[in-house]
């Protein structure tokens, strides 16, 4: 008889939701394009004068990243909630927090990955100086992880309730709200000559911790949404 | 007499201090099925979740191999086929069973196409979960029992939304894992006939302790 060892389960979980993002890629494509459209009407509504829109170019960039992962965090448990997968998971013998941690991984590899790639081509849409652009790639590549991972916290814990996407952004955007003054500081820092490398450590550290802390919690808060 | 692969001591579990069922005892051996009777609202589905831990005990005490069941003794134990059966709609039946796997391990010489075949689901290997009639959906939930290593089945009305060609096929299914060694605990409100492996039952919502003891 195989034992269920815990790196099958979490590869089973992430094969298996990268496949159902891919089986629905029109809805998974949402917020990629939500993100897309915003920062592309902010040329537009501000005029084209290049030094208006280089000074937003961080901020307008890191707000529509922020805005695309909370749009899509509000599905990240809730299908599996109502087909009975999610109970699958508290029977398995498995932790449960490695498997939120499979989804949170899919749901960032998905949901903020694709922009990040597309960040150069934005940046030079909005005239970021190009010497800005690599740390802004660097805090966009520490800080929508722990996006994902803070949102997945607030997400199980009103998985429970019905229609609770405003819950939701009102729940998550506080603890939203250092990651982007960090992130987008730190750019902005950047763009004043100023060395941008202590900013970097302190949103690398808030991953490391998130990523141990953030699936143990949700998972807790699953269990008790599901009692 | 050996340790039962499952047993209950004054189990019971209250809801806002509203008795769903017990406090009971119940015990099963390897090899034999316990049918839960009883009517709708008697509890035999919070029953069994709390035998699964999905729900904590409010009194009493669960044993596996006369050990007390942590989360870990359980999961490792005891599958629950419920109400909501996990399949994923949009994966096909094929992909689902291997999902399982990955998630509870896998029984000694599974192979899934066999299982599919073997609840009458041959040729239905591609094709989306949702594509499925709810008696179809399951079998495939059959299916996937019939694949993991865990010896204790908990199922929770295993006969609704089947024919009679599907309910002789869970009780096939059954006496098969029973023979394999297995167990299994087995609600229903009554109205279907088991099949002819050893069965005890226990009726939940009437005051007959003699049968719980079999």
């Amino acid at each position: 008889m195989a034992e269920p060892r815990a790196l099958d389960a979490l590869v089973a979980v992430i094969g298996r939701d990268l496949r159902l993002v891919w089986r629905r890629r029109g809805d998974a494509l949402q917020p990629a394009l939500f993100a897309l459209l915003v920062v592309s009407l902010f040329p537009l509504a501000l005029g084209p004068q290049q030094t208006v829109l280089a000074r937003i170019a961080p901020g307008t960039l890191w707000v529509a990243l922020l805005l695309a992962s909370l749009l899509s965090l509000d599905a990240l448990f809730r299908a599996d909630l109502e087909d009975g997968s999610l109970e699958q998971f508290m029977l398995a013998p498995q932790p449960l927090a490695l498997l939120v941690f499979g989804k949170v991984l899919v749901h960032w590899l998905t949901s903020s990955l694709p922009l990040l790639l597309a960040a150069p081509l934005l940046a030079e849409l909005l005239y970021l100086p190009r010497d800005l652009l690599a740390p802004l790639l660097w805090t966009l590549l520490l800080g929508t992880p722990l996006l994902s991972l803070i949102g997945a916290v607030v997400v199980a814990l009103t998985v429970g309730m019905r229609r609770s996407g405003m819950l939701l952004a009102l729940l998550a955007l506080p603890l939203y709200v250092p990651v982007l003054i960090l992130g987008a500081g730190t750019v902005m820092v950047a763009a004043d000559g100023l060395p941008y490398g202590g900013s970097l450590l302190l949103l690398g550290a808030g991953l490391a911790m998130l990523l141990v802390l953030a699936p143990l919690a949700a998972a807790s808060a699953l269990r008790i949404a599901l009692t | 007499m050996t340790v039962p692969l499952l047993a209950a001591e004054g189990l019971g579990f209250l809801r806002n201090d509203e008795r769903i069922f017990g406090p009971l005892d119940l015990h099963v051996q390897r090899g034999e099925a316990l049918l839960v009777e009883g009517g709708n609202g008697a509890g035999k589905t919070t029953l069994l979740r709390v035998l699964a831990g999905l729900l904590p005990a409010t009194e009493g005490r669960i044993l596996i191999r006369g050990q007390r069941a942590d989360h870990d003794a359980i999961a490792r134990n005891a599958l629950l086929l419920g109400h909501l059966l996990g399949h994923k709609g949009e994966l096909t039946a094929l992909e689902n069973l291997r999902f399982a796997m990955g998630l509870f391990g896998r029984r000694d010489g599974a192979d899934p196409e066999a299982a599919l075949a073997d609840v009458g689901l041959a040729g239905h290997e591609e094709q989306p979960a949702r594509m499925l009639s709810a008696g179809q959906r399951k079998r495939l939930a059959l299916a996937r029992l019939s694949l993991l290593p865990a010896p204790l089945w908990l199922l929770d009305e295993p006969f609704a939304n089947l024919d009679l060609e599907g309910i002789a096929l869970v009780n096939r299914l059954i006496d098969r894992h029973l023979a394999g060694d297995g167990a299994a605990l087995i609600t229903s409100h009554g109205a279907y006939a088991t099949g002819a492996y050893r069965t005890r039952s226990l009726r939940l919502g009437t005051a007959v302790p003699d049968l719980a003891h079999g």
